[in-house]
């Protein structure tokens, strides 16, 4: 019961106040932290290749040698330099991992919107599919299809989307089954709006807390593969710089050049633990904001 | 009663004293209450009366020294049968809570753990160490007679889910009961119950508490339940007790300003109706013919005839179960399965509101029963109402004008465009929801429930919002399951129980002398509410 005069007054502080998923996401200190440490290994991999003193192909070192003038690691098996290839060699693992993560997550929003709000037999048929789909461990199914058509970028960044695609679909589909039992769904659909407009209007803003925290998830999980394909062989292929190929080409080494695979190893735990913390932080914020207790 | 009462000799009969109590949230030290004091004679109930966020919940918590989360207790005392609560450890206060005092929550369907047993249920509430296992046995059969349930071993293997939703509270009735508490708080025990139900529930609670001795702490928004039940009121309002005294002098000369607008929120359940009951002309806007309706193999609707006249509001009256929200679906294009002729200014409509014509939708619209689940969280105000305008009606030339018309038409001041629906209150949401739905100029406004989620003060605004716009020619199917709402808006009435209609005609007539049984008996359960303030009033 708001007389007019608290309304106005209450309306000038209130555009200000939205408590988003975000906000609240920042309100924790592992957030802030992990955003710290992401963006740590997202500038280097991105900066990296601009600010290298070498280009990633040359020799400046007899192979696994340190201690060589004009190089701060020293060189790698083949004797380039090893700040060099680990400055080259972050770009490709962050596109490869974060466009798989991204047109998984895109693809298993739709298809996961979709079949909760038809329901019907397109629900049945999609959510069985899904599951075969999910039959297949993620890092397997990689290996046998890179296997058989060899390895190519856009096959990894296929593969990895395809196998995140029905794992983010079966969350997004509980989460839009609740969605949809809401007065405002059944609103729009009195005033007969088209079911597309329901499920991106209506529907898919109510599902952006769970999707965050899928991205995230998602996320980490295809920098591991990614660089465990790199590792495997069946990623990149040599001579290009990365770091999950870095790590396997040296490990040989390992006893007398360490930094060769310590540089990427580091860089991947940091950058998996950084995205790691930041979807923590997410998701305990859509728990709040589920509970009410957000606000 | 077995159990020994010595504590109580000192206070005379007084079981609850609180005093100067004081509540405040964490982190902002906002006075969530504030400097309360009440008592509490045996076997007397208190009512606390107050709209939602004046604190009564708050207060009926502290009195079992328990505190929601963020905030506490910071002055004042709860003296339950001479032990001051506020002072006492946590092992104390639990140690109490259940003999002492206890609770009865407003929603039973939540308040039982759906995973356990009624003997188990019960058996936890009694958690008395000194009693054998025959012995609680006994205790936990006789509450259960007491509640007018049955004692049998079928009955206590039950799950809480297997009941109807006047057996769940009386359930719950029964494990307040069970330890013999000095003081019982009852926070809205029967406000998601039917009238009949809700009959039978405050019957029971008066009768235990005159049995038992137990003070009773009665928390409702609604004035004329209190009325009927409690025998000392007290007011809140902003975490303030505005008002306190005996239950006939607060009605009859209530001193507060507040109270007054309180009591004059009740709707009367008998009025004079609205003059024109006379049958209205030849063809109704809305003519609804022999419609079955059903879920599945489910019939839930049997011939219903009902029909709504241009500036007209016919309301539709029952039960939760006797179909009513199916009704309005059907009208409205949410519920498909159903057959029969509903036609629409002369023009049938089609099942599915997808194969309606853009005009139909427009000129039928639909508010929803909860408004808190009626607007999309993720969009302003604004975007709410000018979504099905665009849909509707065609984009408009001036978004801004169309808004305010809407909001205005809602009383609502356009200064709401802007905001969230979660920095809304409850009534003010449902006005948005009724912003929304009236501005596409509709013909006809199905409201389902509109009023049940929302307190009493804020129903009688709503009720006068569309009171006004059925004077500029909107025709209501307002659908209800309270008699008392019917004889203040409505014309016509249809009375649905399980799934037909058992009487239809004006109100006046209805209301005054019923031709059905269960018409009587809704009428004869529902509080009747007169205050002598209705003639005083300004």
């Amino acid at each position: 019961m708001s007389t007019p005069s608290t309304a106005v007054a209450r309306s000038a502080a209130a555009r200000t106040r939205r408590a988003g998923l975000l906000r609240g996401a920042w309100g924790f200190g592992r957030t802030k932290l992990g955003v710290v440490l992401t963006g740590l290994v997202v500038l280097v991999a991105v900066a990296g290749p601009f600010v290298a003193p070498y280009t990633p192909t040359e020799f400046v070192a007899k192979p696994f040698e340190t201690g060589v003038d004009g190089t701060v690691f020293g060189g790698d098996n083949r004797g380039r330099d090893v700040l060099t290839r680990f400055l080259w060699g972050g770009w490709t693992l962050l596109l490869l991992a974060g466009s798989a993560a991204g047109i998984g997550v895109v693809a298993g929003a739709v298809v996961g919107v979709v079949a909760g709000y038809q329901r019907g037999w397109l629900d049945d048929v999609v959510m069985r599919a899904n599951d075969v789909l999910l039959a297949f461990p993620q890092l397997i199914a990689a290996l046998l299809v890179m296997s058989v058509l060899g390895p190519k970028v856009w096959l990894i960044v296929a593969v990895i989307a395809v196998s995140h695609m029905p794992r983010v679909a079966r969350v997004v589909r509980e989460a839009t089954r609740k969605v949809i039992e809401q007065d405002y769904v059944k609103a729009a659909e009195a005033i007969g709006l088209p079911r597309w407009r329901i499920m991106a209007v209506e529907i898919l803003p109510n599902v952006t807390s769970p999707l965050l925290v899928e991205l995230g998830l998602r996320l980490t999980y295809s920098i591991g593969v990614v660089a465990v394909l790199g590792f495997l062989g069946m990623g990149l292929q040599p001579p290009t710089a990365d770091w999950g190929l870095m790590i396997n080409e040296n490990r040989q080494g390992m006893a007398v050049q360490p930094w060769a695979v310590a540089l990427p190893v580091s860089a991947i735990a940091v950058l998996t633990i950084g995205v790691n913390l930041i979807t923590d932080g997410l998701s305990r914020a859509a728990i709040g904001i589920d509970r009410g207790v957000g606000k | 009663m077995t159990r020994d009462k010595a504590k109580d000799t000192a206070g005379g009969d007084t079981v609850l004293a609180v005093d100067g109590l004081t509540v405040i949230g964490r982190p902002s030290d906002v006075e969530i209450i504030s400097g309360v004091s009440v008592s509490v004679r045996r076997g007397e109930i208190l009512g606390l009366v107050g709209e939602s966020g004046s604190g009564k919940t708050t207060l009926g918590l502290s009195l079992l020294a328990h505190c929601k989360r963020a905030t506490q207790i910071s002055a004042g005392t709860v003296e339950v049968a001479g032990k001051d609560l506020a002072s006492l450890s946590e092992r104390g206060v639990r140690e109490l809570r259940g003999r002492a005092v206890a609770y009865i929550p407003q929603s039973p369907a939540s308040a039982l753990n759906p995973a356990l047993r009624l003997r188990t249920q019960l058996g936890e509430a009694l958690h008395d160490a000194s009693l054998s296992a025959a012995d609680a046995d006994a205790r936990v059969r006789e509450v259960l007679r007491e509640v007018a349930l049955p004692d049998d071993d079928a009955f206590l293997t039950r799950y809480p889910h297997q009941l109807s939703g006047g057996q769940q509270q009386r359930v719950a009735i029964a494990m307040a009961f069970v330890g013999r508490p000095d003081v019982i708080v009852l926070d809205e025990p029967t406000t998601g119950l039917d009238v009949t139900t809700q009959a039978h529930v405050l019957e029971t609670i008066r009768r235990m508490t005159r049995e038992y001795g137990t003070a009773g702490v009665y928390i409702s928004h609604d004035m004329a339940v209190v009325a009927d039940l409690a025998d000392e009121v007290a007011v809140m309002y902003r975490g303030e007790l505005v008002e306190r005294g005996r239950t006939d002098a607060v009605l009859t000369s209530p001193e507060h300003d507040y109270t007054r607008r309180l009591l004059r929120a009740v709707p009367l359940l008998r009025t004079d109706g609205h003059g024109g009951g006379g049958e209205p002309e030849e063809e109704p806007l809305l003519r609804v013919s022999g419609l079955s309706a059903g879920y599945g193999r489910t019939r839930v609707l049997e011939g219903i005839d009902v029909s709504v006249s241009r500036g007209e509001c016919v309301a539709l009256l029952g039960e939760s179960g006797s179909g009513k929200t199916t009704l309005s679906r059907s009208v409205a294009g949410l519920h498909h399965q159903f057959t029969g002729e509903v036609l629409f200014d002369g023009g049938p409509l089609a099942p599915s509101s997808y194969r309606r014509t853009a005009e139909q939708r427009r000129r039928v619209q639909y508010v929803f029963q909860n408004p808190y689940e009626a607007l999309n969280p993720r969009k302003r105000v604004r975007d709410q109402i000018l979504g099905p305008y665009r849909h509707l009606v065609g984009r408009p030339e001036d978004p801004d004008a169309v808004v305010a018309g809407a909001l205005e038409r809602a009383a609502l001041s356009a200064s709401y465009a802007d905001r969230f629906p979660e920095q809304l209150s409850g009534g003010e949401r449902q006005r948005v929801c009724i912003a929304r739905a009236v501005a596409t100029r509709p013909d006809l406004l199905v409201c389902d429930e509109i009023t049940s989620a929302l307190d009493v003060s804020v129903q009688a605004e709503i009720v006068r919002l569309l009171q006004n716009l059925q004077e500029d020619g909107m025709a209501l199917l307002f659908v209800t399951h309270n008699i008392a709402l019917v004889s203040n808006i409505a014309q016509r009435v249809a009375v649905l129980n399980r799934g037909r209609i058992v009487e239809y005609g004006p109100v006046g007539r209805v209301m005054s002398a019923p031709e059905h049984e269960y018409t009587r008996a809704l009428i004869a359960d529902t509080p009747d509410f007169r205050p002598a303030l209705a003639e005083t009033a300004d």
